[in-house]
């Protein structure tokens, strides 16, 4: 019984459709003869069925900046090089790919998070929200003024990651202090040391709160 | 990173289920800050990986009569912004918003904190977990130690413990639920560690396809916890050293103690003898002071054993150790 | 002839005052394409095969593998069998596929056997009577010092004395000229003496020539005080946020297209010429904005040509290759160490009469050159010796300021320990010996007391170790700082078209310096229109060249360069709509968007009416500055700055954790453009000083040969918590604005850290010697005051 569950089971193919359980048995009967629709299959983890993608390419839909994308992407690929190499939504940038820098920064559900450590395939079904989207209309947000006004970019490698942290700051409390949005700037690195015009930003931004 | 198969289970019982039995085969994951960074480092590759954030019952914090319930998937910035967490147990609201960033702190879980690898700079250079050369030299030891351990560190494993939260969970003497194939077990925090002594064991004592799914925080009562960090940078950074510690006090008499260290060993460091030289010098002095707290912290630390570069490091543990227990004293005195 | 001299202040209209930068919007929409931003059509991924050691022989190279791997569409083997590769992270093969994961696992198919050899990756004191004395340079050496920026003279002494051990050749030469050698460099490679290398393996420590001047031992024989000391800068990784990197297709089998992250966007083409095949003119050199440089992104480097290569192989798609950050920490940037043993001799009222100094340092396998010590103060008396060490640590490039740092962390912390000696306060000794300081004297002299007034040096300042309170120890600390900065060559053109519309281009760039808002400035001020009026286009060989931004060249090179493309257009639609206003060109002025006459303003045309008299063609002109100072007349430009640091630091005496607390810099940089760029330049320098004075180093492990912090959790850089009050004062009005336009991205960089090192010192009662000032560092260093107390 104590089956090794990464050894191939008697993998079934599955039409990756949304489908219920009950579904699920009915179609698993037929599915055996079916051709394979990109590299999606069920196991069976505690006497019940669940879906195996990968690892070859397999449908993901990601909702960008409220736009629905759907891609044929291989589970390892991350969010961050899905809207870079897939999409060209570049404003997110590769630095560290590693959590460190925060240059990747990006809101999944209004929370700011670093898109280099997210799998695509798992940024399924949530709001992902870029630096594209915080224009408004025609002109800068008041953040992105704030950075304009305070000379707060230099090479401006960092400024997207930057702006997008901000906002989620002001985003949970439109209050927030120098203090607080500092402690929610932290994950963010800048190499050409831009820290002052930021510190003036983020002067200009909690007066216009307070 | 290397190529694998993912699967999303809805259940505890599931994500067992789709775990391999040895290490290696399968990945756990949870925010995903620890492991996409070992796997494009190819310091693990696992043939499938296992997100567990869709285990909804793995979610949550209740107030329960055994005390807090937190489930694993809980992330660190929702732990830190619980209001029960901020009421009963703030020097764990205190130690995360230390720890990492916001954006760590959105998308790393509590669980995935107490399971994350060590920082050593070998074993993310892929040359191992104990990492030696061709002639079975031992790297650490012969090499760029500084970070590396000074407690715990007379076998082949000098990393250090990285988690800066664990520390202050086991000074309220947390304990947690561990899920495997064979149903649930409880255990100490503090007996969850070990210090692996071969290349193929974690850190940690579960088994491959085992996850840790709850923590459980007893009522704090009479204790009073701080947590100390010595960071270089203000932020986002990883600590030098870091103390944590319980006193259980009546007025200005301490009745009990409990001393962990953090960064100083490859396990988070109950410190024994911490806890009896605090209680020796507060029943001399009469209660906690900072000649109390300076023999507390020699005490913790008569046993480190510095490698060639890191001697400076027992000078931070004694310092962090020192001003935790001041702080903890401090704390609610008025 | 027209006049170019810069208006004087009462016609400035836009230089001079707080301008934004204007491509901030794009920036902080996310709308700035970097080169890693490109994504040109069915585009391929580079991924490159690096060495693990240290320092291998390359035994044999199997790519059957990977070439037959699905997805695959080009190998190219970068350093061949029989290769010695020179550092760990050496590139060995580069592959490209359809996607990026995909050339990732080919790369993993590559199998390379190699025979390690024994290396050096440590740039520790020289075991004494180490090193041989300096022989005849290799190509390699040359490449170091050129890379390096070591200074003209002293690398064309050299080579009088010591020839070159290779057959220099036009190739050669063009090489060091693509990568910024000057006429006078070249000249002297050309006609430097051909000496046989010694034969065998070479030590790892190169002597230089001993220099002396005056005589040092009656200087100390007769010193009322001699200081002593140890100083020194680690290696540092200039860590570029976008890494180096390139894509480049063929878009016929003769014509190359390249888009890559550079300070040389003129430069590039000529050096990838030869090793393509093809000629300069064929290959298009293009980038919009970069992500970082600090020095380190002059060439196109051995992956741009593997991206080229493989592009070719793959049929002209284009192909990617942008440096993940382990390999831009490993291999696109290191800073060279400095570190010296250092007397100085001194009268007791602090006036300097002796140095003396054996230093060393590497710059990686070419060992480096030295650091310019005694740094600013000329010392009447002196004696040095350097020892460049070469080892296996990757290849140096220029830090901004290339050796300025370390010479300033050397010098002003041996007169910081000096004057503790002494019992004076730094600020006096400084003071005292201005005279020997050359032509800035009195802009130092300026300078301190303005720095010393915003910093609150009187009031704060206290004798060493004697501002400790509750463990926390205060201290102050300053340096000061000198650089050229004189404009590059540069080109511009020009348009003024009949509908109004103006553009200018130019093969410059913009590294976040305000290149672009420095050209707009001047030319809407010439031309009397507002700066968005002008279309500005740069980043592209297809404009006319302009020099790399290196060495604080930039600013004087391109306003030059636009103001008389500016002034010449201006005469030249002047001369087109005089007849309409019935008056001679010479009494028209441009001012507020209109063309009029200078004494009555009744009599104009708005910009758009005055341009529609040009006619059908539109007036091009085209701007030209030289390097040479007497080919301009008059001369827009020039060289030479001074400038002052200085640092409020707080020390936690049990952690040895150091943080800074307020910074002041005080900088003269001629005429400037746009002051808030130019304070920016400052902030950032200040900024870049804490991080490279307190976190930043590579960490060499001489067990495996690699570098164990290629990552940014462990290569730290300052974050914005770190960064304390900062105070900038531009020095500028008369005395200043009149010199004509100076560089200014070296020099603010060049104190923070040796104003830190020194306020640590002041703090804590005693010397930290080495950057970065860590706990472990600290906390030795006090453990020493401790002893010595007891």
């Amino acid at each position: 019984m104590q089956d090794d569950p990464l050894k191939e089971p008697k993998a079934k193919v599955d039409d990756n459709s949304g489908v219920s359980r009950r579904d699920f048995l009915k179609i698993s009967t037929i599915s055996a003869a079916a051709v394979p629709i990109l590299g999606t299959k069920v196991v069976q983890a505690a006497g019940e069925p669940v879906k195996v993608y990968g690892p070859g390419k397999t449908p993901v839909e990601l909702t960008i900046n409220t736009q629905k994308h759907t891609l044929q992407l291989e589970p390892r690929v991350t969010l961050l090089d899905t809207l870079r190499d897939q999409l060209d939504i570049t404003g997110a940038k590769r630095v560290c790919d590693r959590a460190e820098c925060g240059a990747c920064t990006v809101l999944i559900d209004s929370k700011p998070v670093y898109a280099c450590s997210v799998l695509a395939i798992e940024a399924q079904g949530k709001s992902i929200t870029t630096i594209e989207s915080l224009m408004q209309g025609e002109n800068l947000n008041p953040i992105q003024q704030a950075f304009v006004d305070n000379d707060a970019s230099q090479c401006g490698f960092c400024t997207p990651g930057f702006v997008v942290a901000f906002k989620a700051v002001l985003d949970k409390n439109p209050n927030a202090s120098p203090e607080e949005i500092r402690h929610g700037l932290s994950g963010n690195v800048c190499r050409c040391g831009t820290y002052h015009g930021i510190h003036l930003a983020i002067a200009q931004m909690a007066q216009k709160g307070a | 990173m290397r190529s694998f198969e993912y699967a999303s289970p809805v259940t505890k019982e599931q994500a067992v289920g789709l775990l391999g039995t040895t290490w290696g085969q399968a990945e756990v994951l949870a925010g995903g800050t620890d492991l996409l960074a070992l796997m494009k480092d190819d310091v693990v590759h696992p043939k499938r990986v296992v997100n567990i954030k869709q285990i909804k019952e793995m979610t949550g914090v209740s107030v329960t009569p055994q005390g807090l319930r937190i489930g694993a998937l809980t992330t660190l910035g929702e732990l830190a912004d619980n209001v029960n967490v901020v009421k009963a147990y703030p020097a764990l609201a205190e130690a995360i918003n230390d720890a990492a960033s916001p954006q760590i702190r959105n998308m790393a879980t509590l669980g995935g904190n107490l399971c994350q690898r060590p920082r050593c700079w070998y074993f993310r250079g892929g040359l191992g977990l104990l990492p030696k050369n061709e002639s079975g030299k031992d790297l650490v030891a012969e090499g760029q130690n500084r970070y590396h351990a000074i407690l715990g560190n007379d076998g082949p494993a000098k990393f250090v413990s990285p988690s800066s939260i664990v520390p202050v969970l086991m000074a309220y003497g947390a304990a947690i639920r561990v899920v495997g194939a064979h149903g649930a077990r409880d255990l100490a925090l503090q007996d969850f560690y070990v210090i692996p002594k071969t290349e193929t064991q974690r850190e940690h004592d579960l088994k491959p396809n085992e996850i840790v799914a709850e923590v459980i925080l007893p009522p704090v009562h009479e204790m009073k916890v701080a947590h100390y960090e010595i960071r270089q940078k203000q932020a986002f950074d990883w600590p030098l050293a870091v103390a944590a510690v319980g006193l259980t006090m009546k007025g200005s008499q301490l009745f009990g103690s409990r001393v962990i260290l953090g960064y100083v060993a490859p396990i988070p460091w109950r410190s024994g003898d911490g806890e009896v030289a605090l209680n020796n010098a507060a029943r001399i002095h009469g209660g906690i002071s900072v000649e109390v707290a300076a023999a507390a912290a020699e005490g913790a630390l008569q046993n480190a054993k510095p490698l060639s570069h890191n001697a400076y490091k027992v000078q931070l543990a004694k310092v962090a150790v020192k001003r935790a227990i001041l702080k903890a004293a401090s704390e609610g005195a008025a | 002839m027209p006049d170019y001299n810069w208006p004087d202040a009462e016609h400035r209209a836009l230089i001079g005052k707080r301008i934004s930068r204007v491509d901030s919007p794009v920036k902080v929409s996310g709308r700035a394409k970097y080169t890693y931003d490109y994504h040109g059509a069915n585009m391929l991924f580079g991924k490159v095969l690096r060495s693990p050691y240290a320092k291998a022989k390359i035994i044999s190279i199997d790519t059957s593998a990977a070439e037959k791997m699905p997805g695959v569409k080009a190998v190219e083997i970068i350093q061949k069998v029989g290769t010695t590769a020179q550092w760990a992270g050496d590139e060995i093969v580069a592959v490209a596929a359809v996607d990026e994961s995909t050339a990732e696992d080919a790369v993993r198919l590559i199998k390379v056997s190699y025979q390690p050899m024994s290396y050096l990756v440590s740039d520790a004191e020289p075991p004494a009577g180490a090193g041989e004395a300096a022989g005849p340079m290799s190509e390699d050496d040359l490449d170091d010092a050129i890379s390096n920026q070591m200074p003209d003279a002293q690398l064309i002494q050299h080579l009088q004395e010591h020839g070159v051990s290779f057959k220099v050749d036009d190739d050669f030469l063009n090489d060091m000229k693509g990568e910024g050698a000057s006429e006078a460099v070249l000249a002297a490679i050309r006609s430097a003496p051909y000496h046989q290398a010694s034969g065998g393996g070479h030590s790892a420590y190169q002597k230089t020539a001993a220099q002396t001047s005056g005589d040092p031992d009656k200087a100390f024989a007769e010193a009322e005080v001699v200081s002593e000391g140890l100083y020194g800068a680690s290696v540092i990784a200039h860590c570029c946020l976008e890494p180096h990197g390139s894509v480049s297709e063929w878009t016929d089998k003769d014509h190359l297209f390249t888009h890559i992250s550079t300070q040389n966007v003129s430069g590039i083409a000529a050096q990838m010429a030869e090793p393509m095949g093809i000629s300069a003119a064929n290959i298009r050199i293009h980038q919009d904005n970069v992500g970082g440089g600090f020095g380190s992104k002059f060439a196109a480097d051995r992956w741009d040509m593997a991206a080229a290569r493989l592009s070719r192989k793959a049929g002209g798609k284009p192909v990617r290759i942008m440096l993940e950050r382990d390999a831009e920490l490993k291999v696109a940037g290191a800073r060279p160490s400095a570190y010296a043993r250092v007397k100085v001799a001194a009268k007791k009222d602090g006036t300097l009469t002796g140095w003396q100094s054996q230093s060393w340092g590497t710059g990686g396998p070419g060992g480096g050159g030295a650091p310019p010590i005694p740094y600013v103060f000329g010392i009447p008396n002196l004696h040095k010796e350097h020892t460049a060490i070469r080892n296996n640590i990757g290849p140096a490039r220029a830090w901004r300021a290339p050796n300025h740092p370390q010479a300033a962390v050397i010098t002003m912390g041996a007169l910081d320990d000096l004057a503790a000696k002494l019992n004076m306060d730094p600020l006096d000794l400084w003071v005292k010996n201005l005279e020997i300081t050359g032509p800035r004297r009195d802009v130092y002299r300026e300078e301190l007391a303005i720095a010393a007034d915003l910093m609150g040096w009187k009031e704060k300042w206290r004798p060493r170790g004697q501002n400790i309170s509750g463990g926390i120890a205060r201290g102050l600390g300053l340096s000061i700082h000198t650089w050229g900065g004189r404009g590059h060559e540069s080109d511009c053109d020009l348009t003024i078209h009949p509908d109004g519309s103006v553009d200018i281009k130019m093969g410059t760039q913009d590294l976040g310096t305000g290149t672009r808002t420095t050209i707009v400035i001047v030319a809407a001020e010439t031309l009397g229109i507002p700066i968005e009026a002008i279309n500005l286009y740069i980043g592209d060989t297809l404009y006319p060249p302009s020099g790399g931004s290196g060495g604080s060249t930039t600013p004087g090179g391109v306003s030059s360069s636009t103001r008389r493309a500016a002034v010449d257009a201006r005469e030249a639609l002047l001369a087109k709509v005089a007849p309409a206003l019935n008056a001679q060109p010479a009494d028209l002025e441009c001012v507020d968007s209109t063309v009029r006459v200078k004494n009555d303003p009744s009599r104009s045309l708005n910009w758009k009416q005055a341009c529609s008299k040009i006619g059908a063609m539109p007036v091009t002109a085209r701007g030209h500055n030289d390097q040479v100072a007497s080919k301009n007349h008059p001369d827009l430009t020039n060289s030479g700055v001074g400038g002052v640091g200085m640092a409020d630091v707080e020390v936690d005496t049990e952690t040895g954790i150091v943080k800074v607390k307020k910074m002041v810099a005080v900088q003269d940089c001629g005429l400037i453009i746009d002051l808030k760029t130019a304070e920016s330049s400052c902030y950032g320098a200040m900024v870049m000083g804490i991080s490279y004075a307190l976190f930043e180093e590579k960490v060499m492990d001489q067990a495996t040969g690699r570098m164990l912090n290629p990552n940014m959790e462990f290569y730290r850089l300052a974050g914005l918590n770190d960064i304390p009050e900062l105070v900038v004062h531009m020095m500028t009005g008369k005395g200043y604005d009149e010199r004509g336009v100076i560089g200014l991205g070296e020099p603010p960089v060049i104190s923070p850290g040796a104003a830190i090192a020194n306020a640590v010192a002041n703090a804590i009662g005693v010397r930290v010697s080495f950057f970065p000032l860590t706990p472990d560092k600290v906390l030795a260093a006090l453990s020493q005051t401790q002893k010595a107390g007891a």
